[in-house]
């Protein structure tokens, strides 16, 4: 496969007629099964929905009906619920969970008419930056096996790279769809939070969580944005904001755009090699017409211990609801109330997810609560003011995704903080709610590095304007790992 | 162990003199028609789990959205209570383990309340009147209920309650008996029922409350340590637990020991309460901010709002039913405990205006008598106001007599007839003809001629026996003012 | 400074988890870790700085009309549960 096969050209070729669905979900249920055993980037693959979806696709293209994304191959990131179809979350936990209901962006998806082939495996309730912690196995990076696909979007972010699917939906948290991204040389965007409804995607940290989409463009994220968006009544936090058109203007031109270098992002623990590739693509910009200047956003550096305050305190009382009773895993003959609550959640999650846990319930727990959750609250608020700042400034904040590519399987997995640390560049915007995207923008030693570009809140289309733009005069999105099934 | 109705008690070992501090947090579900975060509906009864939908159950994915009339309701209540509505209130997690809890924590108001620092009055045994002051009343979700019979020695769980909205009214410990503490959940009982906010239903745990139960030395400053006493859903068992409670806590104190903070259970068939052992390990709630619900802000144009749809409290129609129809307080206060029982007397005033005071009279003495032998509510029984105020015309208009009214009264509550069919039927009309009283106290006069004479000698007393015999001689028709006007003259001769 | 093995298992017991008596030290010093991680915030200067819960910030809480939506779906639900009877979701005895 010489080119990765890009959603919008699907799309138009749908349309005209040029191939069917059933034609690219047979050839993509193909690819995921050749490619299952080394890469692992599926959980559960759903054939036979997806056949009877695309032949449901075809009639209605052919009769010129039919969504935006009509008998498009996409999959899920295997924390947003699906009717019928088990959802896992990448934890013994719901192994054989099965959601009586639609996610919000899995509905509205579905109403576009895009094909669902499957769910995505990840890291075990998302938390984790190398998608090590799945209780269904590591995933692998399709650039190099041996090393990881990032997380814990991670299967998101391998389908795509390998090609097996032309989207796929993904959350983020903390990084969980741009780290990932980054590491598989892959688009992703991480929307404003509260652009993409939360209701039906399983929930880490409810104030951190956001879904986006991975996919191989700027214009195919866009394409699959526009659908997934939107003001949803079943989530308090969903935001009644119009959405643009995605699509629209994004060959404008780009001149007089100003573009903040983050100074903190280039940082002594950035690998030298991959900063070349992100002030390579910083001078393109400046090429395109962009005025660059640097920007210090002070209080950046605290966002990682500000985060493992809030995410791990958030989880901690996300995660209580399972206890065995009303649905997931269950130990058996439990002796008494207790036991069956400590044994089933023990028994349930993994060490990570454990240790997340209990990192939450120490620093909400009494006579902790002060110096540890509220001080973090209060960074939160100093980072966030900090954003808007140089915001009054400038247009758009770039710099690199992750201080270094992908690194093997492994090789984090003693030190849990050195894997945390990962993260330093990307959960600032978490932390204050902005969008952000991973661009792929060149390789170090044949691994994909990333861009990462921070907006404002609600600048979704400046981004994919950006990274169109930027995308139109490199070819770093479309190159595909030699091995592709 | 002592008896303690009173505000204070002598203690009987050591004659230290008690205080009691009682303070109560009142549970009251909110009738609304879903629940407070979900679509769910709240009807009672339904079969379990039922009426237990996604949102309820705490499904993964799920998301809470807040229901607009808990919102409406809440705020009811803290003006009715001349409290400070929040003008940003915020939603928290009180976080612990139990099966009638699906998320693993309970979505409820800590740091800001919708409501804060209001006050009620309540009306003591001696008829002197106190305020209570109410810390706060902040919204919360209710958990499920657990099932222990036929199920093979382990516990079933119905969330069909989980998620019905809550209105948790806390007091000041500013209660000093335990007959204190009934009269002031009475006050808030009858308060939420007029408010619309509650049905009050008791028995189905519409209405529960908790009570903090401590005592101290008369005189002293320092709270001694508390009890609280948990989930106690009759006004009577509020008082036997409290009444229990304190006796405990000061004989315990007296004999050398300490009281333990700790949360206990009423057992009403024992009348003692007991520790809950299951709840007794410390608990840590970490409480924090709930990151799926935003802060609630309530501006002054939807206060005022809510205010304007206030009806009338019940001090205010107490004191109107005292200036408009010159009852008495304790009249008044009888009379608007509940808003039915004061829109069926302002009904029956309504037909029978000149007489406000018979009208209390019958609707407090007869008709409560009536309906509370038959365990019936006002709203519920056979005698609409229309019917009981027909019988209070035909005494006002001399028809009947308060007596023959009696008889009257009971044959409308058994037959649902009007008051004229039954005293048609019945020719129980009052004799107001004077000539025919006149013709009656002649006959008696006539067959009695021994009883006359004695009278006519001095004997006053025989006047009675004068009275009844004509009463007799009539069916006990006779206007008894004419009668005893007439027969007086008659008998001097 | 690093949890005591005492502070782990009760930090364990909050949130109903069973430690394996063998992974305990390997949590006591992966917490402690992140303990001492999380306690660089101290160093930050957050004077008269209010906690920031939301993200958004001037974004308030929406109100949905009081309206019943949700139909009866037990039977449903119930497939996912582990122990369920007459209706009720089954659990060991609760002594109260």
């Amino acid at each position: 496969m010489a080119e990765r096969p890009t959603l919008t050209q699907w799309v138009t070729d749908l349309r005209a007629g040029k191939v069917s669905s059933c034609e690219l979900v047979r050839a993509s249920l193909a690819r995921i099964e050749a490619s299952q055993a080394r890469l692992n980037a599926f959980v559960t693959v759903t054939a036979d929905e997806a056949m009877a979806q695309a032949e449901a696709a075809d009639r209605d293209l052919a009769a010129g009906r039919g969504g935006p994304l009509a008998g498009v191959p996409i999959a899920h990131k295997d924390l947003f619920c699906t009717a019928g179809v088990r959802t896992t979350c990448g934890s013994r936990m719901l192994e054989n969970f099965v959601a009586p209901y639609d996610a919000t962006v899995v509905a509205r998806l579905r109403a576009a008419g895009a094909v669902m082939l499957g769910k995505l495996n990840m890291d075990e309730f998302a938390m984790g930056s190398s998608n090590e912690t799945s209780h269904f196995g590591p995933v692998r990076n399709p650039w190099n096996t041996d090393r990881v696909p990032g997380g814990s979007s991670g299967g998101s972010a391998a389908a795509v790279a390998a090609g097996l699917v032309s989207a796929a939906t993904a959350t983020d948290t903390g990084g969980s769809i741009r780290q990932p991204a980054s590491f598989c040389g892959v688009t992703g965007i991480k929307p404003t939070y509260g652009r993409v409804s939360r209701y039906g995607m399983i929930a880490f940290a409810s104030s951190l969580d956001q879904g986006g989409v991975i996919a191989a463009s700027a214009e195919d994220c866009a394409r699959v944005l526009g659908v997934m968006a939107g003001f949803d009544p079943r989530d308090s936090t969903s935001v009644d904001v119009a959405v643009p058109d995605y699509l629209d203007a994004l060959d404008a031109p780009l001149a007089g755009i100003r573009i903040g270098v983050l100074r903190e992002f280039f940082d002594p623990g950035l690998d030298a090699r991959y900063e070349r590739c992100v002030r390579d693509a910083l001078a393109l910009f400046e090429r395109l017409g962009a005025r660059l200047r640097e920007v210090s956003l002070p209080n950046i550096p605290r966002s990682v211990p500000a985060y493992y305050v809030v995410a791990p305190a958030e989880c901690s009382s996300n995660l209580a609801r399972y206890d065995g009773v009303r649905f997931g895993h269950r130990c058996r003959e439990p002796r008494d109330l207790e036991d069956l609550y400590k044994r089933s959640r023990s028994e349930g999650f993994g060490a990570e997810v454990k240790r997340r846990i209990m990192t939450g319930t120490y620093v909400l727990s009494a006579g902790y609560y002060d110096a540890y959750y509220l001080k973090a609250q209060r960074v939160r608020r100093l980072i966030t003011a900090d954003f808007e700042r140089a915001f009054g400034a400038v247009d758009l904040l770039m710099g690199p995704t992750t201080p270094t590519t992908a690194f093997a399987l492994g090789a984090k997995s003693a030190d849990p903080v050195t894997m945390y640390l990962n993260d330093i560049y990307t959960i600032s915007a978490n932390l204050a709610g902005l969008p952000a995207m991973s661009v792929p923008c060149g390789f170090v030693e044949g691994l994909p590095a990333g861009l990462q570009i921070i907006g404002p809140h609600f600048a979704e289309q400046r981004l994919l304007h950006a990274a169109h733009r930027y995308q139109l005069e490199t070819d770093w999105h479309r190159r595909v790992p030699e091995r592709c099934p | 162990m002592n008896a303690t109705t009173g505000a204070a008690v002598t203690g009987g070992h050591t004659g230290v003199v008690w205080e009691t501090v009682i303070g109560l947090e009142i549970h009251a579900q909110l009738a609304t028609r879903s629940k407070i975060f979900s679509g769910a509906p709240t009807a009672y009864g339904a079969p379990p789990n039922t009426q237990a939908c996604l949102v309820d159950l705490g499904y993964p994915g799920v998301l809470p959205v807040l229901n607009a009339e808990a919102v409406r309701m809440a705020v009811r209540f803290g003006l009715a209570i001349g409290a400070q509505i929040a003008p940003l209130s915020v939603f928290a997690r009180k976080n612990y383990f139990y099966p009638d809890l699906p998320k693993g924590y309970q979505i409820s108001q800590y740091e800001l309340p919708i409501v804060a620092r209001g006050t009620l009055e309540i009306v003591l045994e001696d008829g002197t009147r106190k305020r209570i002051g109410v810390t706060r009343a902040h919204l919360e979700e209710d958990a499920g209920k657990s099932l222990h019979e036929g199920l093979g020695g382990l516990t079933g769980i119905d969330l069909n309650r989980a998620g019905t909205p809550l209105l948790e009214i806390v007091s000041e410990p500013e209660m000093r008996s335990a007959r204190e503490a009934v009269a002031y959940m009475k006050k808030v009982h009858t308060l939420v029922r007029y408010l619309e906010i509650c049905d009050g239903n008791m028995q189905e745990g519409s209405f529960r409350c908790d009570a903090n139960v401590s005592v101290r030395p008369l005189g002293t400053e320092k709270f001694g340590t508390r009890t609280e006493i948990k989930n106690i859903n009759s006004f009577r068992y509020v008082e036997k637990a409290i009444q229990y409670e304190v006796a405990r806590q000061i004989e315990l104190i007296e004999s050398g020991g300490t009281v333990i903070q700790e949360t206990r259970l009423f057992d009403p068939d024992r009348g003692e309460t007991r520790s809950m052992r299951s709840k007794e390990e410390a608990n840590d709630y970490r409480y924090f901010p709930d990151p799926d619900l935003l802060p609630l802000a309530l501006d002054a144009p939807y206060i005022e709002s809510v205010r304007a749809e206030l009806p009338e409290l019940p001090d205010a129609k107490a004191a109107r039913l005292c200036r408009e129809y010159g009852l008495s307080e304790y009249d008044a206060g009888v009379l608007t405990a509940s808003r039915e029982l004061a829109d069926y007397y302002e009904a029956v005033v309504h037909a029978v205006p000149q007489q406000p005071k018979l009208a209390a009279n019958w609707v407090m003495g007869e008709l409560a008598a009536a309906l509370n032998k038959a365990g019936l509510e006002i709203a519920s029984g056979p005698l609409p106001a229309e019917r009981l105020a027909g019988l209070l015309v035909r005494i006002a208009d001399q028809t009947i007599s308060g007596k023959i009214a009696k008889e009257v009264f009971e044959a409308m509550w058994a037959s649902g007839q009007s008051a004229d069919a039954i005293i048609a039927a019945k020719g129980l009309q009052q004799i107001t003809d004077v000539g025919a009283i006149e013709r009656a106290i002649e006959e008696v006069m006539a067959r009695n001629p021994d009883q006359l004479a004695e009278y006519r000698a001095g004997k006053d007393k025989l006047f009675g026996f004068f009275v009844g015999q004509v009463m007799k001689a009539t069916q006990g028709k006779a206007n008894p003012a004419q009668l005893n006007a007439v027969l007086k003259k008659r008998l001097a001769g | 400074m690093p949890l005591t093995r005492a502070q782990v298992e009760r930090i364990a017991h909050l949130c109903r988890l069973e430690l394996d008596p063998a992974e305990i030290p390997q949590f006591e010093h992966s917490l402690s870790r992140i303990i001492e991680f999380i306690g660089e915030l101290d160093r930050a200067d957050t004077a008269g700085v209010l906690p920031m819960a939301h993200p958004l910030p001037g974004l308030l809480q929406r109100l949905r009309p009081d309206a019943v939506t949700e139909q009866d779906e037990h039977a449903l639900l119930q497939q996912n549960a582990p122990a369920v009877a007459a209706g009720l979701y089954l659990v060991p005895k609760v002594i109260e």
